[in-house]
């Protein structure tokens, strides 16, 4: 048993340091900016880029207006598929899956035959279009992880005894989602769209092949032209990530409690 | 109330369903038909099965090759390394907030991919990355020993970083489904570890792993942010083809172009149905 804890660690400190040292690495190059110091000149290089302030607010923006959109076509759809029509949800399940069998790249691909300048619906015809199709494209991208949140945040709250207290009282269709079954599952919403937005908020391949200035071609740009900035920007993008799932995991210890409240 | 409700009620499952089913319609059923179409269309727009044909010369046969030998080749390590390590934190008994840390950890890093993925890899074994300096100091060069970032193992090395942690959070559940009872009944059977292993533990693990490798290579084949952010276009990988396709008509015929990603989709479309069909036949397991 001894020798089975001592592999145990062996194992796990291999691993950690896979990990850990890239990140180490990282930030290590990202100070080496200035000759024979550290310094933390490439991350003031970085802020200072105006490039890196409008890439970066644009894709908050388009990350932000994707977990809304996300949101709005998922939660009603789910409620109703679960209470009224069950014989939907193998559709929809199988729906959720495509995004992760169907590579982005392709979709983008099929994006821009489809809704390209000469067509009936030309979204790529002008900026606001390619907005609304990127929009599209990552509320697409996130569709699984946003349903499956949604989902199982429903699965949790017993939507059907809710839903009938709620109309014994005399609250209307709206009424009863904005006000009893979203703030229920507010928890679960959070986790997709935290979810969401890492993904969405340096993904590459979309707005690059839309032409969007957003974050993750900005990132490509700054690697092929800088030394020292990428580095900083990888640190960067890992806290952020970082910050996104560690709010997953705060919002998950609420997540009991939410269910369990009946008031 | 429920008298006057029918005749004039409002159709609201249909109308909250709609979004739904017209957003799946218009960003994923259109598009990928309409990619099917153009695979088996010509210029003319009359049927072919040229385009298909097309996809049989040196170039392309050996884009698709070497996606798949980088995603099969870090699928496969991914989910090997992936099991090791959560075998080790949940049956070799490390402490238990160890557990909680690594599973968040892994959460992050599943996702930290694309773009800064690639940097954080430059900046450890690229030329100049630490990694690389530290080893010349302690006397191993190890770009003169023929190691290039830029190549299938550097790519395979860099992918891991994504894999192994996916690997992890799929897999954890199944390793805690191993219940402790069985390895007891075992061990009072007589059976050694070994034995337990070969013929209990990793038998119950094997449709979990088997489908989780396929989620992981078509979780890889479809990667392009990270191969392009390293190697630009220079690799020949069938997402690098791709992409040069769709941004300048590389191939200089849109519906081999076509058929180029209809390939991508089988592929990954083959893998998926694996992960489905093995992942239902493990879940009879979990209960």
């Amino acid at each position: 048993m001894k020798t089975n804890r001592f592999w145990a660690w062996l194992t796990f400190a291999l691993g950690a340091a896979y990990f850990i040292v890239p990140l180490l690495a990282t930030f290590e190059f990202s100070l080496r900016m200035r000759r024979g110091t550290y310094s933390f000149d490439a991350y003031a290089s970085v802020f200072a880029d105006p490039y890196f302030v409008s890439s970066f607010g644009y894709s908050v923006v388009i990350g932000l207006v994707t977990i809304v959109v996300g949101v709005l076509v998922v939660v009603p759809a789910v409620y109703f598929v679960r209470l009224r029509m069950p014989w939907l949800r193998p559709f929809m399940e199988f729906i959720t899956l495509l995004p992760l069998v169907i590579p982005a790249l392709v979709l983008v691909y099929g994006y821009i035959r489809l809704y390209n300048s000469s067509s009936i619906i030309p979204f790529t015809g002008s900026a606001l279009g390619t907005d609304i199709l990127l929009t599209g494209a990552y509320v697409t991208l996130a569709l699984p992880y946003m349903y499956r949140a949604v989902d199982n945040g429903m699965r949790t709250i017993d939507i059907g005894t809710l839903t009938e207290a709620a109309q014994i009282m005399g609250a209307n269709q709206a009424q009863i989602i904005g006000r009893i079954i979203l703030p229920n599952i507010l928890v679960a919403i959070l986790s997709g769209a935290f979810l969401t937005f890492a993904i969405v908020i340096g993904e590459f391949t979309i707005a690059s092949l839309l032409n969007r200035p957003a974050f993750g071609p900005y990132l490509v740009g700054i690697g092929t032209n800088r030394a020292y900035e990428p580095a900083a920007l990888a640190i960067i993008s890992f806290i952020i990530t970082w910050g996104a799932m560690g709010m997953i995991n705060v919002l998950g210890r609420f997540a009991p409690r939410t269910s369990a409240r009946t008031d | 109330m429920t008298n006057t409700a029918s005749p004039r009620r409002i159709p609201w499952d249909a109308l909250a369903v709609a979004p739904f089913i017209i957003f799946a319609v218009m960003f994923l059923f259109l598009p990928t038909l309409g990619i099917i179409g153009a695979a088996f269309t010509d210029r003319a727009g009359s049927f072919t099965f040229d385009n298909i044909f097309g996809l049989f010369t040196d170039q392309i046969l050996a884009a698709y090759w070497i996606s798949i030998r980088i995603s099969g080749a870090s699928a496969f390590f991914g989910a090997l390394i992936g099991l090791a390590i959560v075998l080790a934190i949940i049956r070799g008994r490390l402490p238990a907030p160890l557990r909680s840390a690594v599973m968040t950890f892994s959460g992050v890093a599943s996702n930290f991919a694309g773009v800064p993925l690639a940097f954080a890899f430059i900046a450890t074994l690229g030329r100049l990355g630490l990694v690389t300096i530290v080893l010349k100091f302690l006397g191993l060069d190890i770009y003169r020993s023929g190691f290039n970032l830029l190549s299938f193992w550097g790519l395979t090395l860099t992918y891991l970083y994504f894999q192994i942690p996916l690997m992890m959070l799929t897999i954890a559940p199944a390793v805690d489904g191993l219940k402790k009872e069985w390895n007891e009944a075992a061990q009072m059977l007589g059976a050694s570890q070994f034995q337990f292993w070969r013929y209990v533990g990793l038998p119950i693990l094997w449709p979990s792993f088997l489908g989780t490798l396929s989620l992981l290579f078509a979780n890889a084949f479809g990667a392009i942010a990270t191969a392009w952010a390293l190697t630009g276009s220079n690799l020949n990988i069938v997402t690098v083809l791709l992409y040069n396709q769709i941004r300048g008509d590389a191939l200089q015929n849109p519906g081999l172009g076509a058929a180029l990603a209809l390939g991508m989709i089988v592929i990954t479309s083959l893998a998926n149905v694996i992960y489905l069909v093995v992942a239902a036949r493990a879940e009879r397991w979990m209960k």
